[in-house]
């Protein structure tokens, strides 16, 4: 399923998939025809709940396995898959802390499956995201952010559009800043656990804005990604 | 064993030795960053370097003692577990066995910590015989920070996690104790030629 212009989701069933934490994520192997083989990782979508498993792939320009698996691959095609994995960035519905999500561009995709956690757990924790995207065509899973935001279900929801916005947007149009941080993040005192998933310059001033906050450093878990994703 | 991709064919980087490259890995020619956190600010003024644990008397150093230290400059292929590695990368920093000199221990094991509260798990073999450096340069640079700066360990022949960043110093062991990525989920050496990334491999 096409989620913008260059970001897919692959819904996949997995025999015998022993589950999965939100945040974890899999290895995903091709094989070529004279048994060349190329390997990346890519984040689980879909909550633990869900029936099948999603992965959600952005299709990188110089990539080798995004753009086989954004363009190339059918319905009915088998994929090898080896997870989950990770025991750090995940996040349980269990949890009673606030929650604060802070993704910038395919970052959302680990942080999209602890929300569809939270909603198929029927948690009731209070949760905020703020949610970087380049233009309004680049927000992923964007239908579904906005009903979740809507339901009146305790997430509230912040998106930042850095490169172009459309009219009438009532956004933030701008990179992260600290202004943008101290409206969006819950007061240090409540807590929060904290989740940063993004390219690294992103996550690097995301997480150094909510340390100058005050945030123990040991709250913050992230998850950083360069170029080279594949 | 894998089954053909229908339709995959993949850039093969014929340049490359593939002697070079361990299973499942492939070349980059950026430095990808990946922390489990934030980055610390750590000054150099307030940064020691300890060795502690299984040693009849522990060992510290200041950042003006660890720099008056004999230094080695290295050139070694790295490989991170999520899947790059990169050729012919030059550090400069103090090696392991210089820093453990005229020490007696029975210690089969080390964990190394860092500024952060990450630590990871080695054999002391890993750490000793010329294989690993705790270096401060790299390219000839000072490590930047989101690299590990001030300080990093370097241990090549493993995994990159095992390369703390931000190190602060090592603490001898007679047992194996698992540290950060090796309690979720990691193996519990990582060596990148026998693709030892996860608990059951």
């Amino acid at each position: 399923m096409q989620e913008t212009p260059r970001v897919a989701s692959l819904f996949l069933n997995v025999p015998d998939w022993q589950g999965h934490h939100a945040g974890q994520h899999v290895d995903v192997r091709l094989t070529a025809d004279d048994g060349y083989q190329a390997q990346r990782s890519y984040s689980v979508a879909s909550a633990p709940e869900d029936a099948r498993l999603a992965i959600t792939v952005e299709r990188l320009e110089d990539g080798e396995v995004s753009p086989y698996l954004v363009g190339e691959v059918k319905v009915g095609d088998k994929v090898e898959l080896r997870g989950p994995i990770g025991g750090y960035f995940v996040w349980n519905a269990e949890t009673s802390s606030p929650l604060l999500l802070v993704a910038g561009g395919s970052g959302i995709v680990p942080l999209m499956a602890m929300l569809r956690h939270r909603s198929a757990a029927g948690s009731k924790v209070p949760a905020r995201l703020l949610y970087s995207s380049r233009t309004a065509d680049d927000i992923i899973y964007k239908e579904e952010l906005d009903r979740i935001a809507s339901s009146g279900d305790g997430v509230e929801i912040a998106h930042a559009l850095t490169r172009a916005q459309p009219s009438g947007w009532k956004g933030y149009s701008r990179r992260i800043d600290r202004d943008m941080v101290r409206e969006i993040a819950w007061p240090k005192q409540q807590s929060p656990m904290v989740f940063i998933c993004g390219p690294t310059s992103f996550v690097e001033s995301a997480a150094g804005l909510l340390v100058d906050l005050g945030y123990d450093p040991l709250q913050i878990k992230t998850e950083r990604f360069g170029a080279t994703g594949g | 064993m894998g089954f053909i991709s229908r339709g995959f064919k993949g850039k093969r980087r014929d340049n490359v030795s593939s002697s070079r490259v361990p299973p499942g890995q492939h070349v980059v020619t950026d430095f990808p960053v990946l922390s489990a956190g934030p980055t610390p600010r750590v000054s150099v003024d307030q940064w020691t370097f300890s060795i502690v644990g299984e040693i009849d008397e522990p060992k510290r150093w200041t950042w003006r003692e660890f720099r008056a230290l004999p230094t080695e400059t290295v050139t070694k292929d790295i490989h991170c577990v999520t899947k790059w590695s990169k050729l012919d990368t030059s550090w400069t920093g103090v090696s392991v066995d210089t820093l453990l000199e005229g020490v007696d221990t029975a210690a089969d094991f080390a964990t190394v910590f860092s500024d952060g509260g990450y630590t990871t798990n080695l054999a002391l073999d890993d750490l000793t015989g010329n294989k690993a450096w705790v270096v401060y340069e790299y390219d000839g640079q000072p490590l930047h920070p989101e690299h590990g700066g001030p300080v990093r360990l370097l241990v090549p022949h493993l995994y990159f996690w095992k390369s703390a960043k931000w190190v602060r110093g090592i603490t001898l062991q007679n047992e194996e104790q698992p540290g950060f990525w090796e309690t979720n989920g990691y193996h519990i050496r990582g060596d990148p030629w026998r693709a030892q990334r996860y608990w059951r491999d």
